[in-house]
């Protein structure tokens, strides 16, 4: 009794304790968060919405559904095979009528285009032809809108506005692996004249990978040699090394354009010294986009693979060899495994920056040179097709992830910079 | 002191601003050789009237347009934009009709440069180009630009479909007036790009229209396609690049609003005093590109002309553009063009 009298005051004290404690915690739980909030904000809106928005209009398939809701429903019941029924050329023409504005007109004729070419001028040549005056029955339409084109007996104008009835479609993400659906929805491979993205993905995945592997062979001893350096002399090292990071990428590519034409600096000195006789094509190929992106890319690897060399005790080296091992089998035992998370980090970044790279082999190579970042250009600039554009990038998005997952899953850590 | 200072400084803001708002356009063009000679023929002298010029350059991205009306913050008054972009973009909404009557009268300009949205702003040729100092014999037709035995180096073409298929079509003994009809069928399209392929390995391709005349005058390349007012700026600098008028393909560059600019009726002002042919002729003078206007040519003495895409005895061979044609096959073409280049 005495006892539980003491106890009861003791416990109430240590709950109201604990009320504060949680209290306090959780206030400045509250304002470890609104001092991020900003960030968090800030990296929602220009971060997250916009790839969200990317993701979205590279499904979204609203033109049809919303200029021909008609035409759509008339469709529905039709083989896609022949011509479609009269009705349809009815409903067609009611849902062109009942276009709020000429651009919707517009949209729909740039959307099936892409998916049919000479669909462009057949809607628009169709659209200008309203109204039908005059045209009663089904079949009056029908010889009307004939008489403004006569495609439209042309089945695969027909088929293409049946297949893109849904307003959503994965029609362009299939595009950008090379496939298609057929008029019945089955997906199947694009014709081999119009297959270009797998072969476009590839040779972007090859030139990153090919730019990554020489800025590694270069990178590395360059930032070995700048380690074992004292501090002083490793840091004007170091400005050689940050200055072209500073000059603007196209300051770089006109740099090595000037170099490299066939009556450039570098074929010049080498047909001097005789050791060629023809300039090599060292420009607007393979050859020129690899050696700029190595240039620009460089200290993308050296700076992370400096920053972990600098943390590698030289001790450990130096133990490696009194015990009796080679230097050379020291060095690849002992000091390359511990440099292992810069590697990991600086071909992590170089890679990921290279397979978006636009500019550079844009200006420095061939057609056969592009990368899918000059696609997304094209499409989202020269066609105005974004609904591609986007599949493009969800594309470029998805591997990026792929890959940042397989380097964690073999590194088993987080992207760190040393 | 420093309180009066601010209040005039106020003051003289609270004067100037409006003014300033109301009287400054932004006129968007490509850069370059053309836009020195527009601010030359237009937007100085246009200056005058009291309304500033701001000039933007740009690369004929059409997303930057759609996407300014799309989201109603359009800061563009006036565009240069490409012929297949003026239907296209009248069609989907994004421009303003114009108003003739603001501009001028319709029988004034050739017949290609009077639209519903855009006027045409001159005539521009995509046309064989080569050195004078360094090819003896002129080659002169595109069966020449293709024959690599009679012209042995490389050759510079344009990255992309556009152009390159007709000038292959008729490398291949198209008749420049047959060239489209061909091109519309399947066989047409085959007969290009087995064409192009011929050539491939003798291909240095160009992006930017500054390029050509960089190529020719390095002598990376011996012949190339080019933009005539580009081999017309580098030979005002002292080169002596020569052009091979047959079988090249004109087309015209135009004047749009984009629509929902707040400065409309100042860039109708912008567009007309930039379509009288005074200042049509002026432009002309400065750089080799054809007037819109027919009475301009009359302003022109014989040695401009000479120059121009326009004149009859350049234009006799040649093949207009056929901006249908692009708008409707031009997306599967340059899709084609990439899966052709990747092989």
């Amino acid at each position: 009794m005495n006892t539980a009298a003491i106890a009861a005051p003791g416990i109430a004290n240590a709950r109201a304790l604990q009320r504060s404690l949680a209290q306090a915690e959780r206030r400045r739980k509250l304002r470890g968060i609104s001092l991020t909030l900003p960030l968090l904000v800030f990296l929602l809106l220009t971060f997250l919405t916009p790839i969200a928005v990317l993701l979205k209009r590279a499904i979204e398939n609203p033109e049809v559904a919303t200029a021909l809701p008609r035409t759509v429903a008339a469709l529905q019941a039709w083989d896609r095979r022949d011509v479609p029924p009269d009705g349809a050329f009815a409903a067609l023409a009611a849902d062109l009528g009942a276009l709020p504005d000429r651009a919707d007109a517009g949209n729909l004729a740039r959307r099936l285009n892409s998916e049919v070419s000479g669909a462009r001028s057949l809607v628009m040549n169709a659209y200008k032809a309203l109204p039908l005056e005059g045209a009663g029955s089904a079949a009056d339409v029908k010889a009307r809108l004939l008489d403004a084109d006569p495609r439209w007996n042309e089945p695969k104008f027909w088929q293409a506005i049946a297949k893109n009835g849904a307003r959503w479609t994965p029609d362009y993400l299939l595009a950008s692996v090379d496939l298609r659906r057929d008029a019945a929805g089955n997906v199947e491979r694009m014709a081999a004249d119009q297959r270009a993205f797998g072969r476009i993905l590839v040779r972007t995945f090859g030139i990153s990978a090919a730019v990554t592997l020489w800025c590694l062979l270069l990178g590395y001893p360059l930032a070995y040699w700048l380690s074992t350096l004292s501090a002083r002399r490793a840091n004007v090292l170091m400005i050689l090394v940050l200055v072209p990071f500073w000059t603007s990428i196209l300051v770089r590519v006109a740099a090595w354009i000037v170099l490299l034409q066939s009556a450039g600096l570098v074929n010049r000195s080498l047909m001097g010294l005789g050791l060629i006789e023809q300039p090599l094509a060292l420009l607007f190929n393979r050859t020129g986009v690899i050696v700029a992106m190595v240039h620009i890319l460089l200290p993308f690897m050296i700076l992370p693979l400096y920053s972990v060399m600098k943390s590698v005790p030289p001790t450990y080296l130096r133990a490696a060899v009194s015990l009796g091992s080679s230097p050379l089998a020291a060095f690849f035992r002992v000091y390359v495994p511990q440099t292992y998370p810069g590697i990991g980090a600086g071909a992590l970044l170089v890679f990921i920056l290279s397979i978006g790279y636009y500019v550079t082999p844009a200006l420095l190579g061939g057609p056969d040179d592009q990368m899918l970042s000059y696609y997304v250009a094209q499409y989202a600039n020269v066609t105005v097709n974004w609904g591609m554009a986007c599949a493009l990038g969800a594309v470029l998005l998805a591997a990026t992830l792929v890959l940042y997952a397989v380097y964690r899953r073999i590194v088993r850590a987080e992207l760190s910079l040393g | 002191m420093k309180t009066s200072l601010f209040a005039t400084a106020l003051v003289v803001a609270g004067f100037a601003l409006p003014a300033f708002a109301q009287q400054q356009i932004t006129v968007v063009n490509f850069g370059g050789a053309n836009a020195n000679a527009q601010k030359k023929a237009y937007y100085e002298p246009f200056e005058q009237t009291g309304v500033k010029v701001v000039p933007v350059e740009y690369n004929g991205e059409q997303a930057k347009i759609k996407a300014m009306v799309e989201t109603k913050k359009v800061t563009w008054d006036v565009v240069e934009v490409e012929s297949p972009d003026v239907a296209r973009g009248c069609d989907e909404g994004l421009f303003e009709k114009l108003d003739y009557s603001k501009i001028g009268s319709k029988a004034d300009f050739i017949p290609a440069a009077v639209t519903e949205c855009g006027i045409g702003v001159f005539v521009w040729s995509t046309v064989m180009a080569y050195d004078g100092d360094k090819l003896k014999t002129a080659p002169t037709t595109w069966a020449d630009f293709w024959d690599v035995k009679k012209f042995p180096g490389k050759r510079a073409m344009r990255k992309g479909a556009r152009y390159n298929v007709e000038f292959a079509l008729m490398a291949d003994g198209v008749k420049p007036a047959d060239v489209y009809k061909v091109l519309s069928t399947k066989e047409g399209t085959e007969r290009a790009f087995k064409k192009l392929t011929e050539l491939k390995p003798n291909i240095q391709w160009w992006e930017a229209g500054a390029q050509p005349p960089q190529f020719l005058v390095a002598g990376d390349v011996v012949m190339s396609t080019a933009y005539n007012g580009r081999i017309d700026a580098a030979n005002r600098e002292g080169k002596h690049l020569k052009i091979t008028w047959t079988g090249g393909i004109y087309d015209l560059d135009y004047w749009v609003i984009p629509k929902g600019t707040p400065n409309k009726d100042a860039a109708v002002k912008f567009i007309a005093f930039a379509s009288q042919p005074e200042t049509q002729a002026e432009y002309a003078k400065n750089i080799a590109y054809g007037p819109t206007n027919n009475k301009a040519l009359a302003k022109l003495d014989a040695k401009v002309l000479a120059g121009l895409p326009t004149s009859p005895a350049n234009s006799k061979d040649a093949l207009q553009f056929n901006i249908k044609f692009w708008a409707d096959q031009g997306e599967e073409l340059e899709k084609r063009f990439a899966s052709w280049a990747a092989q």
